[in-house]
């Protein structure tokens, strides 16, 4: 007698109804003509991202369920991680509307015939926008999974995805191409971890659920090898997505190489989807042995934020400097991330936030900074800025300051908050070394904001393409959301406290 | 304690016409001074009048607070963006908004011919309100808010002529100094955390009393640190001279009356942390030993009139630094001192400018000479000041001083007599180089080139040198009368737990030996100075020769004048440049080469970036192995 198992639809559906989307787009791609095929896709986008989030709001009182057998965990904790990813990707979105930054057609050879014949004739990548849906749907099911297969399911998901919309830069497509590449391949390198450590942790354990991973890891006796070279392994996946050292190497050379609005989008939800799983992991299955393996993790914080800090210094690059503030903030984040405490999680999840924001307006801004060849990511050029683009620069340095953690933008309330929970265990190095680094990164910014103030603009100031309604609105959004968590964080704060549920 | 519904508008009434003046933009170009002038002035009227009604109520009730709203909410971590308003806030109030309108005043005629003026006066507005916030804020981390604003505003003033590119650099190192402290305060915030649970005065002032001597140590040293950067004390008092870059105006408001005041305010409102902690004091009155030493020695040697102001300025917040480390009765004579200073510094720097302004712009006193004839009002308001800066009675400074001397002598045992005789000391000596910076301005004959036209300013700029002076004069006399201000901070300060120690020498002893040594300070530099050969003016002129004789004039004056100090000049300059310079550059090279070979393992192959990751996972496991064996 084999009965249906119970998927529970309800508390799935944030994730189908993306994938629905994304599955609606290819059908849009086959079926639509071209003249209107960009703006559908778009709207489709849009609107599964906003039903989706829709549906997480609806459902946030059934916290703490498990869905699909076991395999999710519908709870506080990760329904508001899939809210942070949707009202991110949203805005993130925004940005693809701008739709030059794509290759008009992926298969052409950079520089052939055939892409200047695609190129003339306006042909688009609209296949960008089912490719985000499938990552965002991958994003959305990589902090719930309850279990090791489903979590390198999802892994594997948002990656893939990813993987191709990196390589799809319109201009130096070359470099687009081989970031896409390095990404594929050290993404499948590091999956090939993952999947080892979930092997070891099968043998430890004879289970792939975090719960019974953690149950038989409070046993005593156990062979604990295998689990902590499992711990170690799945980790790796883990923190390679992340983008800490030393499994971040491929962040500046991705960040910089793929289209910007796609680096905006990946720098922040993946960030989000993949501290979520890490917090999840550490806290549900391995905290029982947390004081064997939390050296490790410390150590690496501590080699991520000031590496990060410290390599942005002689960056020349928006880009890579962007993409090495990513790495300091990733170090920020497992910190938080490693207390395993309530506040921990809060204050990850705060922080996930405030950077998110931040992130995706800096690489949106990005965008628009060009000269006639396309984007120019020289901070050099960039001297003067303030001076032709007011609006524009204040948004930037905003959005610096809040990298840095100056007080009234939600950055400094992020580190804060992240620094107590952190004192709380009584971690005094991480703490030191936050601060040195968070001083050493700040210096940076300022240069930067300095550059754009208070040099005279040259000749080869870049200028300001003026945005579309819905990219400026999107630079808004993350204007005003930075602006507003630094002075009244308790908005979020207070929605954060009661969702730290997370199922046993 | 009450509350009151007032004072948000102390920092909101600014801030919003900071704000506004730089939205407007063009359009507010003809009347944005006017704005931030009245602004200016009508958070003095609040001032003034919470001024009296805390006169109206008595005890517990005359301190105020309100609350704005909940800020953060994580955790343990409560923290309520609310003010407080006590006998110690209302002297820096009083000071910032009073002071900041004058200045404001000064600055509608000092920057008329700048056409970002503008520009200015919004920065302006926004210093009064960070500072407002910074000394109105109930916790450590409202502080920390202001403490930033107030530095952001510093940075921006400071750089305001940022088309030289000198100026631009000034700037920066200003900002990376105060980097260094804000380090301090940040982390003095996390410990605080850490021991009490709160980050407000009132929840630490509860906790100090059981907290262990290492942490109340560790957070006195971190707020020294704070205290340090933007107060530029030792070791991180480099950047004030080079902030001399900005507006004369701005020297006078922010880095002389108020902003690098407010490390003395930081180590005042945590008087409940200095207090349980003995080596946290040590380290404060060593800090202002020798920074008020060698503000005072460095004062001697420049020409340039800012510089000498600023060494001098420097050399001041090193008493009241020192004053503060003296014990609960330190901090009244510590604040006194801050306000008369507030006066008379102020004063100077507008003095100073005035005779910039009539001079174009020339800074060097070498080419002044023989002004007070020109500019009578200035020169008048300047020698007052003068006067209250030497301690002169019955000048502002002469009532504030020698209590911070005599306090010092009463210590007991050799630490009173080396503290007391440091401060004795650093008063010859500012008496020294003050009347060198008097002699060489408006005395003397002219050496100034025939092209300039030195000329009495506005009474625009005239009038706050007027008030200013008038403070130099009655401030201290008002302020000491029936040990009045002793008595008013007495509830935050906890003053009349004072145990002034057993008197070393009877107070008009002190004051009399005060008074010699500045006598012989002030006598000698008139001598020196009036064997200085006339220089005709058409030998300034020719600019070589007469920097040649500066040079040899100053290594000669080094040489005999100041004896000791000749070579500890040296001394510091050179520990200035090779230790701590040094130290700094070699923390920016070791980052930036470390910096570099990052980049060099950042090489773009696949194949070495998968190794790294692989060393990762065999060190990860290395640890692993490590912790659980």
């Amino acid at each position: 007698m084999l009965t249906s198992p119970a998927l529970d639809y309800n508390l799935l559906a944030p994730i189908l109804i993306i994938l629905g989307g994304a599955l609606l787009g290819v059908l849009v791609e086959g079926f639509v003509g071209r003249t209107y095929r960009a703006r559908i896709q778009l709207v489709l986008a849009l609107a599964s991202v906003a039903v989706a989030f829709g549906w997480v709001v609806s459902i946030r009182a059934d916290v703490s369920q498990s869905a699909a057998v076991d395999s999710v965990s519908i709870d506080g904790g990760g329904l508001f991680l899939q809210g942070t990813i949707l009202v991110l990707a949203f805005v993130a979105l925004l940005f693809f509307s701008q739709n030059d930054h794509f290759a008009p057609q992926a298969s052409a050879l950079p520089g052939s015939a055939e892409e200047a014949q695609a190129l003339s004739a306006g042909v688009q990548m609209t296949e960008i926008y089912p490719l985000v849906l499938f990552a965002i749907s991958g994003m959305l099911l990589f902090p719930v999974a309850h279990d090791l297969i489903t979590l390198f399911v999802a892994l594997e998901v948002l990656s893939i995805p990813l993987y191709i919309i990196t390589g799809l830069a319109r201009r130096r497509r070359l470099l687009s191409q081989e970031a896409a590449l390095k990404y594929f391949l050290l993404g499948a390198y590091s999956s090939a971890f993952f999947l080892f450590g979930a092997a070891f942790l099968y043998g430890f354990s004879g289970s792939l659920s975090l719960g019974q991973i953690r149950t038989a890891a409070a046993a005593p006796g156990a062979n604990h090898i295998f689990l902590f070279l499992g711990v170690l392994f799945i980790s790796v996946g883990l923190l390679f997505k992340v983008g800490a050292v030393p499994f971040h190497s491929w962040t500046p050379d991705v960040y910089q190489g793929a289209p910007t609005p796609v680096t905006g989008f990946m720098a922040a939800c993946t960030k989000v989807a993949a501290f979520g799983a890490m917090f999840r992991i550490f806290i549900v299955a391995f905290s029982s042995i947390q004081n064997d393996w939390r050296p490790v993790f410390v150590a690496i914080s501590i080699v991520t934020m000031a590496g990060g800090a410290i390599a942005v210094i002689v960056q020349r690059d928006v880009k890579r400097t962007l993409a090495y503030s990513s790495i300091t903030h990733a170090g920020f984040l497992l910190a938080g991330a490693i207390a395993l405490s309530k506040a921990g999680l809060t204050s990850m999840m705060f922080y996930l936030v405030a950077y998110g924001f931040a992130t995706i307006g800096a690489f949106g801004i990005v965008t628009l900074v060009r000269d006639s060849t396309g984007e120019v990511s020289d901070i050099d050029r960039w001297a003067g800025l303030a001076k032709k683009s007011p609006g524009v620069a204040t948004a930037f340095a905003l959005f610096l300051m809040s990298f840095g953690g100056i007080p009234l933008t939600a950055g400094f309330i992020a580190k804060f908050s992240i620094f107590t929970a952190v004192y709380a265990t009584g971690n005094i190095a991480i703490l030191v070394v936050g601060v040195l680094s968070s001083a050493i990164a700040l210096f940076f910014y300022l240069r930067v904001v300095l550059i754009m103030f208070f040099k005279e603009p040259t000749d080869d100031t870049v200028t300001v393409a003026v945005p579309s309604f819905l990219v400026s609105s999107g630079i808004v959004i993350c204007f005003v959301a930075t602006l507003v968590l630094g002075v009244y964080p308790n908005l979020l704060f207070n929605l954060a406290n009661t969702m730290t549920t997370l199922v046993p | 304690m009450r509350t009151s519904s007032h004072l948000v508008y102390l920092i909101a009434l600014p801030l919003f016409s900071s704000a506004l003046l730089l939205l407007l933009g063009r359009i507010a170009d003809k009347w944005g001074h006017l704005l931030a002038t009245l602004v200016s002035a009508s958070t003095f009227g609040i001032g003034v009048s919470e001024f009296v009604a805390m006169h109206s109520h008595t005890g517990a009730n005359r301190a105020a607070t309100q609350k704005l709203f909940e800020w953060i909410s994580v955790g343990n971590l409560k923290v309520d963006a609310s003010l407080l308003l006590d006998q110690l806030s209302i002297c820096f109030v009083l000071l910032i908004t009073g002071v900041g309108t004058l200045i404001h005043i000064y600055s509608i005629a000092y920057m008329d011919h700048d056409k970002d003026r503008r520009r200015f006066f919004a920065y302006l507005n926004f210093f009064i309100a960070a500072m407002l916030l910074l000394v109105l804020g109930d916790s450590y981390l409202n502080l920390y808010v202001g403490w930033e604003g107030v530095g952001l505003a510093s940075y921006l003033l400071i750089g305001f002529w940022n088309q030289n590119p000198v100026y631009a650099v000034a700037a920066k190192k200003a900002f990376v100094a105060n980097r260094v402290g804000d380090l301090g305060l940040s982390l003095a915030i996390m410990i605080s955390f850490a021991q009490f649970g709160t980050v407000s005065f009132t929840g630490v002032k509860a906790g100090a009393p059981h907290a262990s001597p290492a942490a109340l140590t560790a957070i006195g040293a971190m707020l020294l640190l704070a205290a340090a950067g933007k107060s530029a004390q030792f070791p991180l008092q480099s950047w004030l001279g080079d902030a001399m870059a900005g507006p004369t105006p701005v020297s006078a408001l922010i880095h002389a009356a108020t902003m690098v005041t407010a490390g003395v305010y930081l180590i005042t409102r945590s008087n409940f942390i200095f207090d349980a902690s003995s080596t946290a004091r040590i380290l404060v009155v060593s800090v202002g030993v020798i920074t008020l030493l060698f503000g005072a020695i460095v004062g001697t040697a420049k020409d340039d009139i800012k510089k000498a102001l600023a060494a001098s300025t420097m050399s001041q917040i090193g008493y009241m630094i020192l004053a503060t480390g003296l014990g609960p009765v330190g901090y009244a004579f510590a604040i006194m001192h801050l306000l008369t200073h507030g006066f008379f510094k102020a004063g100077m720097f507008l003095g100073a400018g005035s005779v910039m302004h009539g001079m174009d712009d020339e800074v060097n006193m070498r080419k002044y000479g023989g002004l007070a004839k020109l500019m009578p009002i200035t020169a008048v308001t300047f020698g007052l000041g003068y006067l209250a800066i030497l301690g002169v009675p019955p000048f502002a400074g002469f009532y504030s001083k020698d209590k911070i001397i005599e306090t010092a002598f009463n210590q007991g045992g050799g630490k009173g007599i080396i503290l007391g005789g440091a401060a004795l000391l650093g008063a010859m000596i500012t008496a020294f180089y003050m009347t060198r910076v008097v002699v060489l301005t408006f005395a003397g004959a002219r050496r100034w080139k025939d092209g300039s036209h030195p000329h009495e300013s506005s009474v625009l700029m005239w009038g706050p040198m007027v008030i200013l002076a008038l403070g130099s004069v009655a401030s201290g006399f008002l302020l000491s009368m029936g040990s009045s201000l002793v008595n008013w901070l007495q509830p935050v300060v906890n003053a009349s737990n004072a145990t002034g120690g057993k008197e070393l020498m009877k107070p008009l002893v002190v004051s009399l030996l005060a008074l010699a040594v500045v006598i012989l300070g002030a006598g000698y530099a008139i001598v020196k100075y009036r064997t200085v050969p006339e220089i005709a003016p058409e030998q300034v002129s020719v600019f070589t020769k007469a920097a040649r004789k500066d040079l040899y004039q100053d290594v000669f004056n080094n040489a005999v004048l100041v004896k000791p100090g000749t070579i500890l000049t040296a001394g510091l300059v050179a520990t200035d440049h090779n230790v701590i310079d040094g130290a700094v550059r070699f923390v920016g090279w070791v980052i930036s080469e470390v910096s570099d070979v990052l980049r060099k393992i950042q090489n773009g192959y696949v194949r070495s970036y998968a190794l790294t990751m692989l060393v990762g996972v065999f060190i990860g496991a290395v640890i692993l192995w490590v912790v659980t064996a």
